[in-house]
């Protein structure tokens, strides 16, 4: 009968052992493709926000020295520009370096990746020390680029000393004031909405690398308790892994973004 | 890779640590820092414009290639793990794009 062959012919096809357990979809362990399924959900929360700010950067003037003015100044109608923003460094009131500090975070992250990357490495190993010794490194790199985030912030929030002059139209009457740096009503960089992003992008961000450095430091206890050893596999330190380069990456994004454009 | 030194480990094999193999590794972080500095180059010699732009987002997903390829070992994954990052991606950097261009025409009409 044509139904039979059929069937014999689909069993050929039909793989038994697949269904049997201990095989793993796309050769990746479940904890490493939740882990995958989690950053790209974690993607497309990262994407809104730059997206909001991509939306938004491009609805506000960029600021033209023909219009605006040959000497750059901060004002609310247009857009500032980064590198005058962001050139302030810690222990060095008032000398003007653009993007320097913004640039050590950025590398002070990326070299916080490398030894994270080797630990994964030295994971596969399976080599104690090694693991102990880069995830110690590792979370100094966190905590390096969190207390650089903290002192970027509080320049952000308490401004220049000069300040900056803004009119407003207020119920029909021009009203001069200053603004000494920014919160999320008021900003003297420029319009409101680049303080508000600036707070809710490399705060989210923040937050990231705040849980990503607690569980930098779960990892190194639990390896240095001897527990992935016992265990024999130090694939935590990988999926940790992930996730830490994960926000490496995002940082890499929201440099080019926020600093660069 | 065929040449790292992955083992499963469900034997629970009891041999000496091998020796590391970092050259990749390292390797990736000169490239990351090269292009970084790089970026800071094009930011302080070139006037703001669409070209500087687009520099910018390319050498962005260079970075972003060599970190997620390499430091995520994503390059060495199966092609449907692949793929499966990927094609999210794509859409989100085109939905990127197209709210850049939105908010262009925001400004327009203001």
């Amino acid at each position: 009968m044509a139904a039979t062959a059929a069937t014999t012919d689909e069993s050929v096809v039909f793989d038994k052992k697949a269904w049997m357990g201990g095989v793993e979809p796309m050769n990746a362990s479940y904890g490493k493709l939740m882990m995958w399924f989690f950053l790209i959900s974690d993607t497309f929360t990262f994407s809104a926000l730059l997206v909001t700010y991509g939306l938004i950067r491009y609805s506000y003037p960029a600021y033209s020295p023909e219009i605006h003015g040959a000497v750059f100044h901060f004002s609310n109608i247009y857009w500032p520009i980064p590198d005058h923003v962001f050139n302030a460094l810690p222990f060095l009131h008032g000398l003007n370096a653009p993007l320097i500090f913004v640039g050590l975070m950025t590398f002070i992250l990326i070299f916080s990746s490398v030894t994270m990357v080797l630990a994964v490495e030295a994971g596969h190993r399976r080599d104690r020390q090694d693991v102990e010794k880069y995830m110690l490194w590792t979370i100094l790199g966190g905590f390096a680029f969190l207390s650089s985030q903290a002192w970027e912030w509080s320049h952000f929030i308490h401004g220049t000393e000069e300040g900056s002059t803004i009119r407003e139209l207020v119920a029909g009457q021009w009203t001069q004031h200053t603004i000494f740096g920014a919160n999320l009503a008021e900003n003297q960089y420029g319009p409101p909405a680049f303080a508000d992003l600036f707070f809710f992008i490399t705060g989210f961000h923040g937050t990231h690398v705040f849980s990503g450095v607690l569980l930098n430091i779960l990892i190194f206890y639990r390896t240095s308790t001897g527990m992935y050893e016992r265990r024999g596999s130090y694939e935590m330190v990988e999926k940790v892994g992930l996730y830490w380069h994960f926000v490496d990456l995002v940082w890499v994004f929201v440099f080019t973004f926020f600093y660069l454009v | 890779m065929a040449n790292t030194p992955y083992t499963d480990n469900h034997g629970g094999t009891d041999v000496a640590p091998p020796p590391a193999n970092t050259k990749i590794i390292w390797r990736t972080f000169i490239i990351l820092c090269i292009i970084t500095g790089f970026e800071f180059l094009i930011a302080f010699t070139m006037h703001a414009g669409p070209l500087r732009v687009a520099i910018f987002v390319g050498m962005t997903i260079i970075k972003a290639f060599y970190i997620v390829g390499e430091f995520m070992h994503l390059k060495h994954e199966v092609k449907s793990l692949i793929w499966f990052i990927m094609l999210p991606v794509i859409f989100v950097m085109w939905l990127l794009l197209a709210l850049m261009y939105e908010g262009g025409s925001i400004f327009q009409l203001r």
